[in-house]
């Protein structure tokens, strides 16, 4: 199943009606590090566009937004004891949280991989 | 490109050639990282040796008839006069009531006293002192002039095989050596809790002192982001941040910058206030603080007691990379600063468990002959 992107450089892979949510592997080398990752509870309800997550690195925290509406399902409890996956496997073993899909048309909206390449080329 | 409006040290092109990540910094443009990233570095300079440019500092020289040591000491709380030659010592420069101006290193060199102190407050440590000290007292800001900062336990072998003698350098003492026909300060002291050395090397043989470093087998280049992780775990403060206008070294727990004479006699800038302190205590301290599980509590978070009594704040946190872990530096209630005491910290406004906790997190390796 494609892989969608946000301008805030989330990624969202649907597969049967669940939606696996991640960062792409632009922001884990914007941000270094990642040491920490504070993730949404399980049944919690998320808005596109609103904060759904944290990701610390060694210098700062960034906030992870949900790229589409839905509710959690499962949060990834690997990273709990190895956030480096996040730097390592971004769009594999760096994953999130899963969660529902609430409205399929977002993800329509939504950058495939060429038009989000194409958008993190023109950031320079 | 780079930020016109940034100045550059003479080790610029050598860090944008290693692929360094480059951020403003006390109006420099200084490499944040290197391709490894931060706690790779923080990790190489804890197992071999980093190469850190810090060149943004500001050294000075301070001369005079009769010598300018009992001069300074109008200025800072330290015992300069009875500094050793070839001996250096930490030190702050205080304001009228006991708050911190600035940290320095003061280096007794026989003739001159040479200092070295932060960027940030480079024009106004040189403005403060000429003003005090001038005309007796020439005070030179020695812009001519890098520094290097070589740390880790193979620091003292690296630099041994350009300069012998400093194999057995005692901590924090230094010397003037030719190092690859260049003429360059060397003291083995630095920022990080390692043994290494700080090298004044003049700006025209930097990059190629540095490049001769860096092509030690057990060297690499560390940025900022490394420096700041590493002396965090040393315990070591930063100005700004640790410590301000309104912190004394008494709260900041820096008493070692105090000197034993100058207790009873005092005759620096905030004497009275730090003498005070040092008779009666202090309504807050300085210390170490370790978060419970895996959440950094950085710099500005609230620190409360179990009744949920707002009891101090955090100067500076984040992720100790030696300790696997959160750490961080703040201030509490002297009353809540015994190491052990449970606090919470309050982030993104959860509330967490932490500890107050002894510093360093990582033990001091200098070197002790």
């Amino acid at each position: 199943m494609a892989v969608k992107f946000t301008k805030d450089h989330e990624w969202v892979r649907v597969e049967g009606g669940s939606a696996t949510v991640g960062i792409t592997d632009y922001a884990q080398t914007q941000l270094g590090d990642v040491v920490y990752v504070e993730l949404p509870e399980k049944g919690r309800k998320l808005e596109q566009g609103k904060e759904a997550a944290v990701v610390e690195s060694v210098k700062a925290a960034s906030e992870v937004y949900a790229p589409i509406s839905g509710q959690v399902t499962e949060a990834n409890a690997e990273l709990g004891g190895e956030p480096g996956k996040v730097n390592s496997d971004p769009m594999g073993a760096g994953w999130f949280f899963k969660m529902t899909v609430a409205d399929a048309k977002q993800l329509d909206a939504m950058m495939d991989e060429a038009q989000y390449q194409a958008f993190v080329a023109g950031l320079g | 490109m780079t930020d016109p409006s940034l100045a550059k040290t003479p080790l610029h092109a050598l860090h944008l050639e290693l692929g360094g990540r480059m951020v403003p910094f006390a109006g420099y443009e200084m490499p944040v990282q290197f391709p490894s990233g931060i706690v790779a570095e923080h990790r190489h300079t804890r197992s071999a040796a980093g190469l850190f440019d810090v060149s943004h500092m500001g050294q000075l020289r301070l001369e005079g008839r009769g010598g300018p040591a009992q001069a300074l000491e109008r200025l800072v709380p330290g015992e300069i006069q009875a500094l050793k030659p070839a001996r250096m010592r930490y030190t702050v420069l205080t304001n009228d009531a006991g708050g911190i101006l600035d940290d320095l290193m003061v280096t007794n060199f026989g003739d001159h006293l040479f200092a070295v102190v932060n960027a940030a407050c480079k024009a106004q440590d040189i403005a403060h002192m000429k003003h005090a000290l001038e005309p007796t007292i020439r005070v030179t800001p020695l812009p001519d002039r890098a520094l290097l900062a070589l740390q880790g336990p193979q620091a003292a072998a690296v630099l041994a095989r350009l300069v012998p003698d400093v194999a057995t350098m005692p901590f924090m003492s230094a010397a003037a050596h030719r190092i690859d026909g260049s003429p360059c300060l060397v003291s083995r002291s630095g920022y990080t809790g390692e043994d290494g050395f700080e090298i004044s090397v003049p700006n025209e043989d930097a990059e190629r002192l540095a490049r001769k470093l860096l092509a030690e087998p057990e060297v690499k280049p560390i940025g900022l982001g490394a420096r700041d992780t590493l002396r965090l775990e040393a315990g070591l403060c930063l100005y700004g941040h640790d410590i301000d206008r309104d912190t004394t070294p008494v709260e900041a727990d820096i008493t070692f910058a105090i000197g034993k004479r100058r207790r009873s006699e005092g005759g620096f800038l905030g004497a009275r206030t730090i003498l005070k302190q040092l008779r009666d205590g202090t309504e807050r301290k300085r210390v170490g603080i370790r978060p419970e599980g895996k959440a950094p509590a950085r710099e500005g978070t609230e620190i409360r007691d179990a009744s949920g009594a707002v009891i101090g704040r955090v100067t500076s946190g984040g992720f100790g990379p030696s300790v696997d872990g959160p750490i961080a530096m703040g201030y509490v209630a002297t009353a809540q600063a015994q190491p052990g005491t449970p606090v919470m910290l309050l982030v993104r406004g959860t509330p967490r468990a932490a500890q107050v906790a002894p510093m360093p997190f990582a033990p001091h390796r200098y070197y002790r002959g």
